[in-house]
């Protein structure tokens, strides 16, 4: 059955032989101790699936109270190294601390504490939006008052009202990504990871979510967000981390990371690929 | 253009034997059953038509052709999803003349190993008639006809039914309807022998022996084969009988019906397809409702309760689950015709365990049908127990009332009533070991079924070894544990004692309950520890 070469979301690309830090030795380097304050400390993750090693000792500390962004190409280990610190995946070596607690020794009490938007996995949707969101905060265990409160907040919040009674199965890829987003923050998480959150949103639901996560981060909580698009991250996060082959290639404020560029240049400097030809002569409006 | 669909169709088939060894050794094994079916039956007819009475053959290829021309315009409807792989809509960028579009498709329809075979088939068998030239030239002649009516009819069918198709409500009513037709095949089989040998049997007596019941049989067949000549479905199939019996005014007018068949499936398919690429499905929009919060509303807010409310709620709701609860009512009838056979009621009698066992049995791999939609679970922590119980309350609640209503009524058809108790004890034992080891299994053993919103009728490639694996080490499993209530129930029986029949139902409630208990225990403990690792399983299927 499962093999462990089959694939999770995107991270196959084979490792570039020649990343700095060596992932050769990486994985058996001493690492510094975690951050106990930090929302989401991680160290020292590695995954590798069959020949494919999709994450590489990734070290990383996101602040309490911060608005933090992951970006990366495609195929970075990025969905894998969210996956690992979640506790969607068990990592090879290496571990993940959410407020203190070391999530893969007590799983429970660290999860309790995390919301978690997945990127490519289904949802119930033989439910309707209304029953998932009842369901997800029924699986927190939480009371029949705050769960039908909440579920009717988080509706309203995300425009989903006139929907609420229709099956998840049929709604759009934007409002799907809407539902799923309400599930993961109905049990008031500390700490939001969210895999590609703006995917297929429409503009107008994305702007209204990023005000729902910047209220969210201004009173404390801490957000995680991977997304390919540089200009997002920069104008909404406050830090960001820059993965590319599995591995972290800079973190940090964005200030700190972009310096005197643009994110999107820096980015492009970090990972490289970028082609500066006439591009294709042929292919011209006439 | 045609002869490049030809190649693009080859490629696709060509590239699915790259895919995986098993995959390969499964198309391997399909063509050779297939040319061994055709071989057989393309030897069979010449056979007859030579040494035998060609009219015989020329019954037989008509009623053949029949039910072939059924098969092509059925099955796509009700299997849906089955090849899409030259979906029109893939083509609607490139500017093909539609003309052009469509009779590559047609031919490239027939690059698959049913569409080889029917060709192979059709050819083959017009050689019962190969001491009469003219009539074979004829018969092939036919035989081409016959195969495009297959091919430019089923689709003409899929593509005027394509948005019908590819509505959800319908897919899942659909589904539905054929899990009962295939279940129902069986006995309708055996019901239609054994009108057929009631209706012949007195003359047959007469005549000594079963040589005389084909000889009885043939002229009904030969009456069919002479009205269905005349349908859309069988005219092609019957220009070399037609040939053969010199009926040449027989042959001009069946050889119009084929030929306007044949026309007004392109000309429905032409329209069809125009239609379709010039207004591309697009969701209706309204979607399914549900008012309200249904179970969720009526049980106690608790994570068990949560996993509770969603099972029953997909129970009702999901085809892979709703087509198993429609084909329980059929498992009486069912035995009921494979028991009238031998004329004793002991398959019958023995459906009420039965269908206890195999209520248990069907939520044995329930994560493999939460599929990834299962990493809810995973973030939110839920534990074990409450994930296993969540997923056993429902069977819980539904499955004794089931149960008992079968062993009622198959005590009642059988006139039985002195085995109630034991039936009921035995079918109450069988429903809480096979659940309870359901539980734990499921825990450990996943494997790929259809995914959500597939039709439950496809099973996905490459899994067969898995699933089979799987429910061999589940069944015996509960048959080993459940050997103690079969122990006290036959006891029951033997004995015929009302004393032992009360007993076997205390036996079946607290031994059941109690095996039930730890299994669920057993598979909450693997659950927590092996959390991630479903998720990934899961996570891996094709």
């Amino acid at each position: 059955m499962s093999d462990g070469t089959a694939t999770f979301g995107v991270m196959t690309t084979p490792v570039d032989p020649s990343p700095p830090g060596s992932p050769g030795t990486q994985g058996t380097q001493e690492q510094p101790p975690h951050d106990p304050s930090a929302a989401l400390s991680v160290r020292g993750l590695w995954k590798r699936f069959g020949q494919k090693i999709a994450v590489s000792g990734v070290n990383l500390d996101v602040p309490a109270g911060s608005f933090y962004g992951l970006v990366g190409p495609n195929g970075a280990g990025k969905t894998t190294m969210l996956s690992m610190a979640t506790g969607l995946l068990r990592p090879d070596f290496g571990t993940s601390w959410v407020h203190g607690v070391d999530l893969w020794a007590r799983p429970d009490e660290a999860k309790a504490t995390l919301g978690v938007l997945p990127d490519g996995v289904r949802l119930f949707d033989r439910l309707t939006g209304r029953q998932l969101l009842t369901y997800a905060g029924m699986l927190r265990g939480m009371d029949r008052a705050t769960v039908v409160d909440r579920t009717n907040d988080l509706l309203q919040a995300f425009d989903l009202v006139a929907d609420a009674e229709t099956f998840v199965v049929d709604y759009s890829a934007g409002m799907t990504k809407k539902i799923a987003l309400g599930s993961a923050m109905i049990h008031a998480p500390r700490t939001l990871v969210l895999d590609e959150p703006f995917e297929a949103v429409d503009p107008v639901s994305a702007a209204n979510i990023r005000d729902i996560l910047k209220s969210y981060v201004a009173g404390g909580g801490t957000v995680i967000v991977s997304s390919h698009v540089m200009d997002l991250v920069q104008r909404m996060c406050d830090h960001v981390a820059v993965m590319a082959a599995g591995q972290v290639l800079a973190a940090g404020t964005v200030d700190e990371v972009r310096g005197e560029q643009s994110l999107e240049d820096r980015f492009v400097d970090l990972v490289g690929g970028r082609q500066h030809s006439e591009g294709l002569s042929w292919l011209r409006g006439s | 253009m045609v002869a490049r669909f030809l190649t693009l169709k080859l490629t696709l088939m060509g590239n699915t034997f790259r895919r995986s060894v098993w995959q390969t050794i499964g198309m391997i094994v399909a063509v050779l059953y297939a040319l061994g079916t055709v071989g057989m039956l393309v030897a069979a007819m010449v056979f007859v038509g030579v040494a035998g009475d060609p009219a015989w053959a020329a019954v037989a290829i008509t009623l053949g052709g029949v039910l072939t021309v059924v098969g092509w315009w059925l099955i796509p409807i009700f299997a849906f999803g089955v090849d899409a792989t030259l979906d029109p809509h893939r083509f609607s960028t490139f500017a093909i003349p539609r003309r052009t579009l469509l009779a590559g498709l047609a031919v490239a329809g027939l690059v698959s190993v049913p569409g080889i075979a029917t060709v192979l088939l059709a050819l083959g068998v017009s050689f019962a008639w190969v001491l009469e030239p003219g009539v074979l030239l004829v018969s092939l002649a036919g035989a081409v006809l016959g195969i495009a009516t297959c091919v430019l009819g089923s689709r003409a069918l899929t593509t005027l039914l394509a948005p019908v198709l590819e509505s959800r409500r319908y897919r899942e009513v659909v589904t539905i309807v054929a899990l009962v037709l295939v279940v129902m095949i069986g006995p309708f089989v055996g019901w239609l022998a054994n009108g057929v040998q009631i209706s012949v049997g007195p003359e047959a007596t007469d005549g000594g022996g079963a040589a005389s019941t084909g000889t009885q049989l043939l002229p009904l067949f030969e009456q069919v084969a002479s009205v269905a000549g005349w349908t859309p479905f069988g005219a092609a199939w019957s220009l070399g009988g037609a040939a053969h019996a010199g009926d040449w005014a027989g042959l001009a007018g069946r050889l119009a019906v084929a030929l306007a068949t044949i026309g007004l499936a392109w000309l429905v398919w032409d329209r069809a397809l125009a239609r379709s690429l010039e207004r591309p499905p697009v969701g209706d929009g309204s979607g399914g409702k549900a008012k309200g919060l249904g179970p969720f509303g009526r049980v106690p807010f608790s994570p068990t309760w949560a996993v509770a409310a969603r099972t029953a709620t997909y129970w009702l709701r999901d085809p892979r689950y709703s087509g198993s609860i429609a084909i329980i009512p059929l498992l009486p009838v069912i035995m009921y015709f494979a028991g009238q056979s031998t004329g004793s009621f002991f398959m019958l009698l023995a459906t009420g365990p039965f269908v206890g066992w195999i209520l248990g049995f069907s939520i044995s791999n329930d994560i493999g049908y939460d599929n990834t939609a299962f990493a809810l679970h995973v973030s939110s922590g839920v534990d074990g127990r409450a994930d296993r119980w969540g997923r056993a309350i429902p069977m819980l609640a539904m499955g004794p009332l089931v149960s008992a209503a079968t062993v009622v009524a198959s005590v009642w058809v059988a006139d039985s009533w002195h085995l109630t108790m034991p039936l009921l004890g035995l079918a109450i034992g069988a429903l809480l070991v096979s659940t309870g080891v359901s539980c734990a299994v499921s825990a450990r053993l996943v494997y790929p079924v259809a995914k959500p919103g597939e039709s439950p009728l496809k099973s996905p490639q490459g899994a067969a070894m898995a699933t089979f694996v799987s429910q061999g080490i589940g069944f015996a499993i509960t048959l080993g544990l459940s050997l103690p209530v079969f122990a006290v129930g036959i006891t029951a029986i033997a004995l015929g004692s009302v004393l032992w029949g009360a007993l076997t139902v205390v036996v079946g409630a607290l031994y059941g309950g109690l095996i039930l208990v730890l299994a669920v225990r057993f598979g909450a403990r693997v659950y927590d520890k092996r959390l991630p690792e479903l998720l990934q399983q899961v996570q891996s299927f094709p």
